[in-house]
């Protein structure tokens, strides 16, 4: 036997190793959020490039007396490439004149286009707009045009050259990027969204979330308010149980094989992705509503039955109601899981390129954490921003569900 | 109030009864068909695959390589459906996440329950909740992003060859994943450890930290067991993370510096492609999807009788 000095200095010891797999996974958890912080906060941000826009009527092609709509019809791009070759006053030729346009983004000349249908008296007139970069000016622009960022950037020395010429002129400047928030997929970086994945996590959400409550919260009244205890109630639990940790792609496997190979449902609509999530999460609804049926007093029912209600009266009357915050906290800890989900959805074909919002449920769509798995693959540097930005809007949709999830705890705990 | 409970006596009100017990005990043996289904279709595609592929080539091959050729008379034209290499690959990822998180979660556990004040506790809980409400996409791109390249140049500098997609960066990353897991698991365990047993060892002069590895622990190890066996369940049927960093092409090696591939990452490739759906390319998703619901299954069905056991022991 040691000694007790020895004795204590291993008390210590022991003590500091378990302080130190707490910290460990603490500055795990740190570490990850910074890291995404600190990628992700530049996909809300975007450089834009300030161009003088000749909208006199012979350069936008238009005769006098024109209408509203023909607006909508003019090359707008041209405008743009005349308006940057404006800001540089060298003569150039072909090819450098193509370099030049490329410092603006892709989607500048609709952005034109909207201001201008937004306006139309600007017609005629020579107009200042900040139109959106390139992403690789953006990148640029981003990183503080240091050396590091000389290394890394796909601009050639000239193009550097006219951006620190822009830059001086105060041609240069950053600004919120509205795109990320109201686009939705595009090749671009530059003019990449997240909207339209988010109306897809939506309408999926949505769907899940009628199929699962509805179901879950009934199969947990009858296992617990109606359900005799015999052998065939056990099996159900166990059941739900183990359907609980199932891996999430197999559920994705059974949607795969009876909804669209069986029922031939549409492929990568959200209203399959739904089904799909709301079997997943079935058992976390079920298991956290029998917790909160639980809950409530015996006291209750006994009451109800005495002065003469019926079971059913006395379950959807005064037991459901009591038991409700308990069973809607539940609900929404599931639907957080299945917003996060992305196994399944891979596997019923939600990983297509979608470049506009879904308006139904049958349309082709995607999903916010499909869109970050997308971006991912993505190999152009710009998009590992956009990802972490992605994942930011889903962590901050996450929070606000937990949060909600928590207040209602709390505010009916009391 | 006395209409309602003389019309709650009619026989209309007694069908109404009878019809709602019957709609909430359809809704709960859905759970039931739910299984039936995913059992069904997953034994009923394997099947079709093993029609074509034998059952023994794809339990005990150790070549992978799944790709049709176009040509019937090309080489390798039918595609080689040896899962070992897949097989191996799960448990190498598995078994370095595993190394990760048993020793976190578990010695995390063990201050929360034994040394930790009720403040910290209720403050360091949910934060490690954080860590299993991240979603899986958002590991994989961390796992891919940050810790696969910055392992590569660590590897490159002190001299060793360290693949981008190596079964050390994602196994890591599912590690951290899995911490909660087993710190929330092990804690649950180490409380239901009855007091008794801890003051009569202090009682006979141990230290604290004498009582927690000699009595606590070896009274609380088989439930602990039983929440590791549920985590490896866990790593076993993870899927972005590893797809996202993880190998695409099948090695077969123990070596985690080494990419590797596992069953979830192939059916994500044998399904994510523009094909038919009968080809043996996706009916080989089905039959390795069948794997791993039967490996998953008996690692919960055993891990939670264990931690179930082990709660009514001191019950």
């Amino acid at each position: 036997m040691p000694g007790v000095v020895e004795r204590h200095r291993g008390e210590e010891r022991f003590r500091r190793f378990g302080l130190a797999a707490i910290a460990v996974s603490m500055s795990f958890l740190a570490f990850f959020l910074i890291s995404i912080i600190g990628t992700g906060y530049g996909a809300f941000i975007q450089t834009a490039i300030k161009i003088d826009v000749d909208l006199t009527l012979l350069e936008i092609g238009l005769e006098e007396g024109f209408a509203t709509e023909d607006l909508a019809k003019v090359r707008y791009r041209s405008v743009v490439r005349a308006g940057m070759r404006a800001l540089i006053p060298e003569d150039l030729g072909r090819r450098e004149s193509r370099a030049l346009y490329r410092l603006i983004g892709a989607g500048a000349e609709f952005e034109l286009r909207d201001k201008v249908l937004a306006q139309p008296d600007l017609v005629g007139s020579v107009v200042s707009f900040w139109l959106t970069s390139s992403d690789d000016v953006d990148l640029y622009n981003k990183a503080g045009s240091t050396e590091a960022a000389e290394q890394q950037t796909r601009l050639t020395a000239k193009q550097i050259e006219w951006y620190s010429e822009l830059k001086s002129n105060d041609r240069i400047k950053t600004r919120f990027n509205w795109i990320f928030l109201t686009g939705s997929d595009s090749r671009d970086p530059e003019v990449a969204g997240v909207w339209g994945a988010t109306v897809g996590s939506f309408f999926a959400l949505g769907v899940c979330l009628l199929l699962s409550c509805f179901v879950g919260v009934l199969a947990a009244i009858y296992l617990e308010e109606f359900a005799a205890r015999n052998r065939w109630t056990q099996f159900l639990e166990v059941n739900i149980n183990n359907l609980a940790a199932v891996p999430s792609i197999t559920f994705g496997l059974l949607g795969l094989a009876i909804f669209l190979g069986f029922f031939g449902l549409p492929r990568s609509a959200s209203l399959v992705g739904g089904m799909v999530l709301a079997l997943m999460t079935l058992p976390t609804v079920i298991i956290s509503s029998r917790v909160a049926l639980q809950a409530v007093a015996p006291s209750i029912r006994e009451a109800a039955f005495g002065i003469g209600a019926s079971r059913v009266q006395t379950v959807f009357h005064h037991v459901v109601p009591l038991a409700m915050p308990g069973i809607l906290t539940g609900t929404i800890i599931g639907m957080a899981r299945a917003l996060g989900e992305t196994a399944p959805l891979l596997m019923i074909g939600m990983v297509a390129f979608i470049a506009d919002a879904p308006t139904s449920l049958t349309q082709p769509a995607s999903a916010l954490p499909v869109q970050v798995y997308l971006w991912a693959d993505s190999p152009e540097r710009a998009f590992a921003e956009k990802t972490a930005g992605a994942i930011l809007v889903l962590l901050v949709f996450l929070l606000l569900m937990n949060l909600m999830a928590v207040i209602l705890r709390r505010k009916f705990e009391k | 109030m006395t209409t309602s409970s003389l019309s709650s006596r009619h026989p209309n009100q007694l069908l109404v009864e009878r019809l709602i017990r019957t709609i909430l005990f359809s809704c709960s043996a859905l759970a039931i068909f739910i299984t039936i289904g995913i059992v069904a279709s997953l034994i009923f595609e394997a099947m079709r695959f093993f029609q074509s592929v034998s059952i023994f080539e794809f339990l005990f091959g150790t070549e992978w390589s799944p790709q049709t050729a176009l040509r019937a008379d090309q080489v390798g034209a039918s595609g080689r459906f040896g899962a070992v290499p897949l097989f191996v690959g799960t448990a190498l990822i598995s078994t370095v996440a595993l190394c990760v998180s048993a020793p976190l979660g578990i010695f995390s556990a063990i201050y929360l329950s034994e040394y930790a004040s009720d403040t910290l506790r209720s403050y360091v809980k949910p934060l490690l909740e954080i860590l299993a409400g991240i979603p899986t996409v958002v590991y994989g791109f961390f796992a891919a992003i940050v810790i696969a390249p910055a392992l590569s140049d660590f590897g490159s500098r002190i001299g060793l060859e360290v693949a981008y997609e190596s079964a050390l960066a994602a196994g890591l990353v599912m590690g951290v994943m899995i911490i909660p897991l087993i710190s929330s698991i092990s804690d649950d365990i180490i409380t239901a450890v009855p007091d008794s047993l801890r003051e009569g060892s202090r009682g006979l002069g141990a230290t604290k930290s004498e009582t927690i590895r000699r009595v606590v622990l070896p009274a609380a190890l088989p439930g602990i067991a039983g929440g590791i066996l549920l985590a490896i369940s866990r790593a076993v049927g993870e899927t972005m993370i590893v797809v996202m960093a993880a190998g695409l092409a099948a090695n077969l090696t123990f070596n985690p510096l080494n990419a590797v591939t596992t069953v979830t990452v192939q059916i994500v490739v044998l399904l994510t492609g523009d094909q038919e759906f009968d080809s043996s390319k996706t009916l080989a998703a089905f039959a390795l999807g069948l794997a791993l619901f039967c490996v998953t299954m008996v690692l919960n069905v055993i891990g939670s009788q264990i931690v179930k056991k082990f709660r009514e022991q001191y019950d």
